[in-house]
């Protein structure tokens, strides 16, 4: 089998610090967009239509935010994903620095 | 009573020690850390100094142990026959390694020599073989026919054929072929080539001259025996040889490898002696030596508080020296200006550090360090304010505060002194910056909504306000108007700034009032704090007329005006008014110093006109007392004296003119006055950088992470996490560090500028002991 290790500790290292960050902030995020938060009205992609054909008024727009807040909890679960890769890593490069001492 | 508040006192000692117990006093000196040796020959210059040679033996040590290539540079050490502990067993040392090295080398050739001899024979055979068959079809196999076996280098060889060749008129037969380069030979001998020759010849006589020529090429010659039976016991005995010599050279490296990592182990503890020998040295080239030859006189600076602990150790070397004599302190009276001391911990050295990097306070000066410990992050702070950067700086900061022994070890200059050395500057830094954060209400440029807004949309429709439906689609920007009922709930956002004007478009005009009123509050304040230390100062040093003449003019004059236009900020603040009415106090504070009083001017409050009249009278008044007061007393002080001293007094004239005090006071007025209205200004970089760090914090996020967030489709999760790497990537690098580095360079500028010049002298000298710690610090 080769070997599985593509990335330096450095690399490692980052990456696991990088998806510590992505996981916590994409999931507050993924939160704040579900319970429609009204500062993050611009980060919701809506448009003049949504809007003025609303047959039930906020209902579109409630949409909008659900679909964008599912949208950070699947970035989060990605990330928890580059996370745990990284972590391998981390572990191989420890265990082939005492092999090669 | 030793504190961050002042510099320590410091008291001259004089030390009288025996030159027997030196060495072990000053290295009991340099354990403790608290001493400064005076230089007693400062006319010496440093190649004439008594211990010079010993110097340049330690620093040569030094650079020999420094080395990396040890192993091979071991047997160069020259040896010093007076450090006592190291030097016997650097001698066995070095002896042995002699010792190793030329039986190694002896071996060496003699496994040379052997390789040599059995590839000559593997290839002769062949030669032989020739040869044989040659012989026997052209003459009858000679008695006297003589082959010369041998050796030589590949480039000499044509030079060599061609003088056998005018040698013996080609009446002899040579063959030659290139000697087979085995890795072991090319390990041992190198990448040269050689090549193996034989010569054919008739007649005995010639074999001198033969070899007479080889000797001129350096061919090496070897005896080679006519039989073929004869040759295979040579082979053998040959390989069996080698078989030895190899086994006896891999015994000796190995030997010679454990004397040296037996040795390598004490390469450390070794160069740090050696450095400490070297410091001592040093050190005793400041002192100097009686007539006697027997006793040495030092002179140390140290805090009056150590004093005791300075005694014991020196008592300590003296025992440990064996000598019968204690050494003897002696502490004198001087004139000289002591170098200031401050005593620091892991903690304040950092700050420490800063304080001192623009100027050493002078001796007993009042020290700027422990209010630094919290303006210094708190101004940082108004400057980057964003809590989720705070907190991102804070977490490494902790990182690398738990990590700081581990990562010392990293050899990068830059990331060592600054980044641990200042690792509680750091972490300060982005606690306050959490708290700012929360009070500008700036999280990656959101906010929060924790308390509930106090301003609420809906009342402005029908039946409460003026808008209708229609208002909505007519207009793209429509304003609040916080005097209809319900719009504004009458109570201020519980904490910071109202989540509102993260989405309102004039956002920018409400934060830039603000942040602007906020940072001339601040400098007004911090200047106010520096003009009151300065008090402390007079009070110490016992100018008490300063207090009056310069103290004072001072307080009432930034009171009047700058103390004032704070005054206006926070009434202003406090009252409600139209906004389409309400004065700038900016025109109010102009014309107040222009006198400008029109009646169409709104004023803030009754009787204002009045009270600005007076104060600005107030401020005026003061500039000619702190111009003229003091240098007139001087002057009368002066005439005094003379006119009671008479003639004596003018040889003692040796003061400054009484033209360079006016001057001088001039000066320092007029800096003053000016430098408040300046400085004032300056504060207002505050407001500045903490614009351009929200501002660049929304970009970011505008530019960079709603481009993933606004795709609603599928892929968006996908974009997302593409989008937030490169979020988090330009955050840190951006946002962190370059915003970082600005706002901490133009907070340690205002605290430096603006703020020490209300009061700090900063022109002592650094406090510089003999201190092993440091010195083994700074080898790292």
């Amino acid at each position: 089998m080769p070997s599985l290790l593509f990335c330096g500790p450095k690399l490692a290292a980052c990456g696991i610090v990088l998806s510590i960050w992505g996981v916590i902030m994409l999931s507050m995020l993924g939160i704040f967009f579900s319970a429609k938060s009204a500062v993050l009205i611009e980060d919701v992609p809506f448009t003049e239509e949504d809007i003025r054909d609303d047959k039930n008024p906020p209902q579109n727009i409630y949409g909008l935010y659900n679909q964008v807040g599912i949208n950070c909890f699947i970035a989060a679960a990605i990330y928890v994903g580059v996370g745990a890769v990284s972590l391998c890593q981390v572990r191989l490069n420890k265990r082939q620095e005492y092999m090669v001492t | 009573m030793s504190s961050l508040f002042r510099s320590e006192e410091m008291c001259l000692v004089q030390l009288f020690f025996q030159t027997e117990s030196a060495h072990n006093c000053i290295s009991e000196l340099g354990h403790l850390g608290l001493v400064q040796f005076k230089d007693l020959n400062p006319g010496v210059a440093a190649f004439q100094r008594r211990f010079v040679k010993e110097v340049k033996k330690c620093e040569e040590m030094e650079r020999i142990l420094s080395k990396k290539v040890f192993y091979y540079k071991m047997h160069q050490v020259i040896i010093l026959t007076y450090i006592s502990d190291v030097n016997s067993t650097f001698e066995k040392l070095e002896q042995e390694l002699r010792e190793i090295n030329r039986n190694h080398a002896a071996l060496r050739q003699n496994l040379i020599e052997l390789m040599d001899i059995d590839s000559l024979l593997r290839m002769t055979e062949d030669f032989f073989e020739e040869a044989e068959s040659l012989l026997t079809y052209s003459e009858p196999p000679s008695e006297d026919s003589v082959f010369i076996a041998g050796v030589i280098k590949q480039d000499r060889f044509p030079a060599f054929e061609k003088v056998l060749w005018r040698l013996f008129h080609g009446n002899f037969v040579l063959r030659h072929a290139e000697m087979q380069a085995t890795e072991e030979l090319q390990a041992l001998r190198g990448a040269v080539k050689k090549d193996v020759f034989i010569i054919f010849v008739q007649g005995d006589h010639v074999r001198e001259k033969i070899r007479k020529v080889c000797e001129g090429f350096r061919a090496s010659l070897y005896s080679c025996p006519k039989t073929l039976y004869e040759r295979k016991q040579m082979s053998n005995s040959v390989m069996t040889q080698m078989q030895d010599l190899r086994m006896i050279l891999r015994r000796t490296e190995e030997y010679r490898a454990g004397v040296l990592t037996r040795a390598a182990e004490h390469v450390q503890e070794w160069s740090s002696k050696v450095k400490k020998m070297k410091a001592i040295y040093y050190t005793l080239n400041l002192c100097n030596i009686d007539i006697t030859q027997k006793l040495i006189v030092a002179e140390i600076w140290c805090p009056v508080s150590d004093l005791t602990l300075v005694q014991s150790a020196l008592i300590k070397g003296s025992e440990q020296s064996g000598s019968s004599v204690t050494p003897v302190l002696n502490r004198i009276q001087t004139q000289q200006t002591p170098p200031t001391f401050n005593r620091t911990n892991t903690f304040t050295e950092g700050f420490q550090a800063i304080i001192d990097a623009y100027g050493v306070g002078t001796y007993q000066e009042i020290n700027p360090a422990p209010y630094t410990i919290v303006t210094f992050p708190f101004l940082f702070a108004v400057m980057f304010g964003d809590c989720g950067h705070g907190l991102v700086m804070t977490l490494f900061a902790v990182w690398v505060t738990s990590q700081a022994e581990s990562l010392r070890k990293w050899k990068n200059e830059v990331l060592n002194d600054v980044v641990i050395g200042g690792r509680y500057i750091i972490l300060l830094m982005g606690m306050f910056s959490i708290y700012t954060g929360l009070i500008y209400n700036d999280c990656f440029s959101k906010s929060f909504n924790i308390f509930g807004s106090s301003w609420s949309v809906r009342p402005m429709f029908h039946p409460h306000g003026p808008w209708q439906n229609e208002t909505l689609h007519e207009y793209h920007h429509l304003q609040l108007n916080p005097f209809v009922p319900g719009v504004y709930s009458g109570d201020p956002y519980v904490f910071g700034i109202d989540p509102v004007w993260n989405i309102a478009s004039n956002k920018l005009s409400f934060l830039n009032s603000f942040k602007m009123k906020m940072s001339v509050i601040l400098g007004v304040s911090h200047m106010l704090f520096g003009v009151a230390l300065s008090l402390v100062n007079f009070v110490h040093f016992r100018k008490f007329q300063d207090i009056f003449l310069q103290f004072v003019p001072q307080l009432i004059f930034m009171l009047s005006l700058f103390g004032y236009l704070i005054f206006l900020i926070l009434y202003k603040w406090c009252i409600t008014l139209r906004s389409e009415m309400a004065p700038s106090i900016l025109l109010l504070f102009i014309n107040m110093m222009l006198f400008d009083y029109q009646s169409e001017h709104v004023l803030l409050y009754r009787g204002q006109k009045g009270v600005q009249i007076f104060l600005v009278l107030t401020a005026v008044l003061m500039v000619p007392v702190l111009l003229l007061v003091k240098p007139f007393l001087i002057y009368r002080t002066r005439m005094k004296t003379r006119h009671q001293v008479g003639e004596q007094s003018r040889a003692t004239l040796s003061q400054e003119h009484m033209g360079d005090i006016f001057v001088y006071q001039a000066i320092h007025t007029i800096e003053f006055c000016l430098g408040c209205i300046s400085n004032t200004a300056s504060y207002l970089r505050l407001w500045a950088l903490s614009l351009a760090h929200a501002e660049l914090s929304e970009v970011l996020w505008r530019m960079v992470l709603q481009v993933g967030l606004k795709i609603s489709s599928g892929m968006g999760s996908l974009m997302l996490v593409v989008l937030f790497a490169a979020f988090a990537v330009l955050t840190v690098t951006v946002l962190l560090i370059m915003e970082g580095l600005s706002a901490f360079l133009h907070a340690l500028r205002l605290h430096w500028v603006e703020f020490q010049n209300k009061f700090y002298e900063g022109s002592g000298y650094k406090f510089t002991p003999l201190s092993f710690d440091s010195l083994l610090k700074t080898q790292h």
